[in-house]
This record gives C-alpha cells, sequence and structure tokens, in this order.
C-alpha cells in the first residue's frame, strides 16, 4: 500500500473543470430530453394511433438500445452519412440528449397518468377545453408526480455522461485519465474521480428534496 | 330543459344503457335511484358528454349534444356538475378552484370572479376558507366548495352523481342543505342519490333504473310508498 492522494493537488484544477464540463453536458442533455420527453410523452397519449406508435417506437429504440452504442453512432456513424464530422461536444450533448427524451418520455407519460380522472372530468365539466384542463389542472399536477423520477433521470444521466469520455470529450472521467496517464498512477486519480460524481450527486439529490418539499405544501 | 331519446351506451361490449327516454323540465328537481350498475352515473354522465353515447339524442335547451357542429365547451358551462369525490384541484385553494373557470373561460377579470366566489362561498357557508388549500377541509366542505365552483358558471342545470356518498354520515346534512337550498331557488338538478329525505323534501319525480332501463318513475310518494315494478320494490326493501 503506497498511496499518495497528495500527486492529485496539482492537477487539481483539472479535476475541477471536468466536473464542470460533465454538469454543463448533463444540464444540457436534460433540457433536450425534457423537450423531446414532453412532445414523445404526451405523444403516447395522442387520440391519433400514428402518433402514438411513432413515439413508442422513439421510447423502445432508445430505451432498447445501449447508450455507449447511441453514442458512436452519433460520432462515428452519422458523419458518414451527413459527409460533415460532429465534433465531440455537439455529439455528446445530442447523444445524451436524445438518449435522456426517451426515458424522460416514460416519466412525462407517466406523471399524467398518475393524476386522478377525475381531475380532468371536473375541468371539462367546467367548460373547459382539453387543452386548457392540460395547462392548468393536469400538467401542474402531473409534474409534481414527475419531480422525484426526473430527479434521477438527472443523476444517471450525469453518471452516463462518463461514457462521453469513449469519444474524446474532455469531462470528468476523461480528467482521471489523463491524470492517471501523466503520473503512472491511476487508483488516486480515480478514486478522485468518483469522489467527485458522489458530491455532485448527493448534493444534487439534497436539492431535489428541498424542492419537493417545497412544492409538497399544498398536500 | 333536457329530453334524451333512445339513448344507449355500450363500454366494449357491456351495454350499459338501453334505451333511455325522458325529459327533464325548467326548475324540475329529478331523483335517479337504482343499484350499482344499473346505469345511473353513466345516464347522468351522458347529459354532459363525460361520456360519449354510443346511439340516441340528448338535447340541451334544444341543442342537440350529438351534432359534431354544438360546440361542447360552450354547452357544459351551461351544465354544472358534482362528482361523488368531490375532484377539488388539489393545487390551488379554494378561491382559485373557484375562479379559474370564470376567468379562463369565461373571461371573467379576477376581482369579478373573486367577488362572485365569496357570494357563493358565504351562500354554502364557507367564506372562512377561501385561502384553504382542499385537504385543509373535510368532506362535507369539500362537496360544498364543489358546488360553488360549479355554480361560479352560472349553469342553467345542475347534475349531482352521489354527492353525499363518500361523505361521513355527520357531513351529509350540510351537503344536502345546500343543495336544498339550491332546489327550492328553482334550479333544475338531476341527481343521483339514495337520500330519500332529500327527495321526498324538495324532488318533484325519482327515477328507478336498473340493468339500463328507466323501469318506474313518478312522485316520491308513489316511488316510495307505492312502487308497482317488483324490482323497485325489492331495492327499495333493501335501502329503507
Amino acid at each position: 500500500m503506497n498511496l499518495d492522494f497528495s500527486i492529485i493537488k496539482p492537477y487539481f484544477n483539472i479535476f475541477l473543470l471536468g466536473a464542470f464540463v460533465t454538469v454543463k453536458i448533463t444540464a444540457l442533455a436534460v433540457l433536450m430530453g425534457i423537450v423531446i420527453g414532453l412532445f414523445v410523452g404526451m405523444g403516447k397519449l395522442s387520440r391519433f394511433w400514428f402518433i402514438r406508435m411513432l413515439c413508442s417506437t422513439y421510447v423502445e429504440v432508445i430505451r432498447g438500445t445501449p447508450l455507449l452504442v447511441q453514442i458512436f453512432i452519433f460520432y462515428f456513424g452519422l458523419p458518414q452519412i451527413l459527409g460533415v464530422n460532429i465534433p465531440e461536444y455537439p455529439a455528446a450533448v445530442m447523444a445524451l440528449g436524445i438518449n435522456s427524451g426517451g426515458y424522460v418520455a416514460e416519466i412525462i407519460r407517466g406523471g399524467i397518468l398518475a393524476v386522478e380522472k377525475g381531475q380532468m372530468e371536473a375541468a371539462r365539466s367546467l367548460g373547459m377545453s382539453h387543452s386548457q384542463a392540460m395547462r392548468y389542472i393536469i400538467l401542474p399536477q402531473a409534474f409534481k408526480k414527475m419531480i422525484p423520477p426526473l430527479g434521477n433521470e438527472f443523476v444517471t444521466l450525469l453518471k452516463n455522461s462518463s461514457l462521453a469520455t469513449t469519444i474524446g470529450f474532455s469531462e470528468l472521467t476523461r480528467a482521471g485519465q489523463i491524470v492517471a496517464a501523466n503520473t503512472y498512477k491511476p487508483f488516486e486519480p480515480y478514486i478522485t474521480v468518483a469522489a467527485f460524481y458522489l458530491v455532485m450527486t448527493i448534493g444534487f439529490s439534497r436539492l431535489l428534496g428541498i424542492l419537493e418539499r417545497r412544492l409538497a405544501v399544498s398536500d | 330543459m333536457i329530453e334524451v331519446r333512445n339513448l344507449y351506451k355500450n363500454f366494449g361490449r357491456l351495454e350499459v344503457l338501453k334505451g333511455i327516454n325522458n325529459k327533464v323540465e325548467k326548475g324540475e328537481v329529478v331523483v335517479i335511484i337504482g343499484p350499482s350498475g344499473s346505469g345511473k352515473s353513466t345516464f347522468l354522465r351522458c347529459l354532459n358528454l363525460l361520456e360519449e353515447p354510443t346511439r340516441g339524442e340528448v338535447y340541451i335547451e334544444g341543442k342537440n349534444l350529438m351534432d359534431p357542429r354544438t360546440d361542447v365547451n360552450k354547452l357544459r358551462q351551461d351544465v354544472g356538475m358534482v362528482f361523488q369525490h368531490f375532484n377539488l384541484f388539489p393545487h390551488k385553494n379554494v378561491i382559485e378552484n373557484i375562479t379559474l373557470a370564470p376567468i379562463k373561460v369565461r373571461g371573467e377579470s379576477p376581482q369579478q370572479a373573486r367577488e362572485r366566489a365569496m357570494q357563493l362561498l358565504n351562500r354554502v357557508g364557507l367564506a372562512d376558507k377561501a385561502d384553504s388549500f382542499p385537504s385543509q377541509l373535510s368532506g362535507g366542505q369539500k362537496q360544498r366548495v364543489a358546488i360553488a365552483r360549479a355554480l361560479a358558471m352560472n349553469p342553467k342545470i345542475m347534475l349531482f352523481d352521489e354527492p353525499t356518498s363518500a361523505l361521513d354520515p355527520e357531513m351529509i346534512k350540510e351537503v344536502l342543505d345546500v343543495m336544498k337550498d339550491l332546489a327550492r331557488e328553482g334550479m333544475t338538478m338531476v341527481v343521483v342519490t339514495h337520500e330519500m329525505g332529500f327527495a321526498r323534501e324538495v324532488g318533484d319525480r325519482v327515477i328507478f333504473m336498473d340493468e339500463g332501463r328507466i323501469l318506474e318513475e313518478g312522485t316520491p310518494e308513489d316511488i316510495y310508498n307505492r312502487p308497482q315494478n317488483p324490482r323497485t320494490k325489492d331495492f327499495l326493501s333493501k335501502i329503507l
């Protein structure tokens, strides 16, 4: 046992920068995932079978294939079709975002379905249109139910973003690789990387808990 | 006011309504009774198209609900509904529950809607609960708010779907009292309920339904004291 965490010290900024980049692409991907998920999730509840089928297919394909393969298709595969290279950064964000969209769609669909049927009926019986009822009655309640699973999705995505290392994107895990290569000592850098992830995921879960309690006031 | 002709409703292969014909006059209070599964709630829900009839015609003030040109959202404003489980909006406080539809659907100003809501809350005896959330109210209070919410749209007809069935016994009276007041003021009401006291006191007509058909109807006196149909007799003997 010759562990020496002092070797990390000179590289601390690299880890910090990596963590920042990780949070940034995760946030962007989640945002993208929420936009996609909102449409796809509501699409799965559509009156029209064609839209339902399209959205179900999206969710099935995304959830039924490995994220790593999706990232490879984006980064290595698409340029062959499009004829232009996609840089690592947008490729990583898009692959993660489109992936997240599939999972968020299910969360949104589940949230909407979890709102009692009587809520829609009460709203419609007062003369509200379907979209008014959705906007003022169903979605605000569904959103509350979506927060815990959306939080989990964020945490999952934060960890999954480490897969972007495989296309050479510089984020937190990549920082660990670089430091390990420079110092010839893999253990300490990777432990440091793990600690960074842990601090971020725990910190985020705490934040989420506070938000949930705030929103629970009317219950 | 309401006219129903040859109304059929199927859920898949299950026929729930098998040819209902009836008329409700302006100001009339009609009470519907019958065993569970008899189709009474489904019938009521067809009157504001919460259930879409499979066949037949429903006219509200001469307008055919089944006509695709009829603006259902507009029509529903004239037909208030009170549900067994209240269905208050849990994320909105009492005053918002009442004012939301008048503001968003009818375009009333927030002050105007609020004033009217306060009048209605006074009327159902809950003015002090204006800022409470539904979760802070008792069952009886929730149902009174739900009635106020429906009345805020100034409906011409009020439908009640077992409004006291989910209430603790001591809260039934406060809800029935509000409904009796409403009936005495001349509101046209169709009420699915087994509250015989209510039917006797303010009901003009009682309808007995079983297996998707109207088997018997008449004044509360006739139905409760001299039922003719054996099924009505059998049913009443079980609930009285």
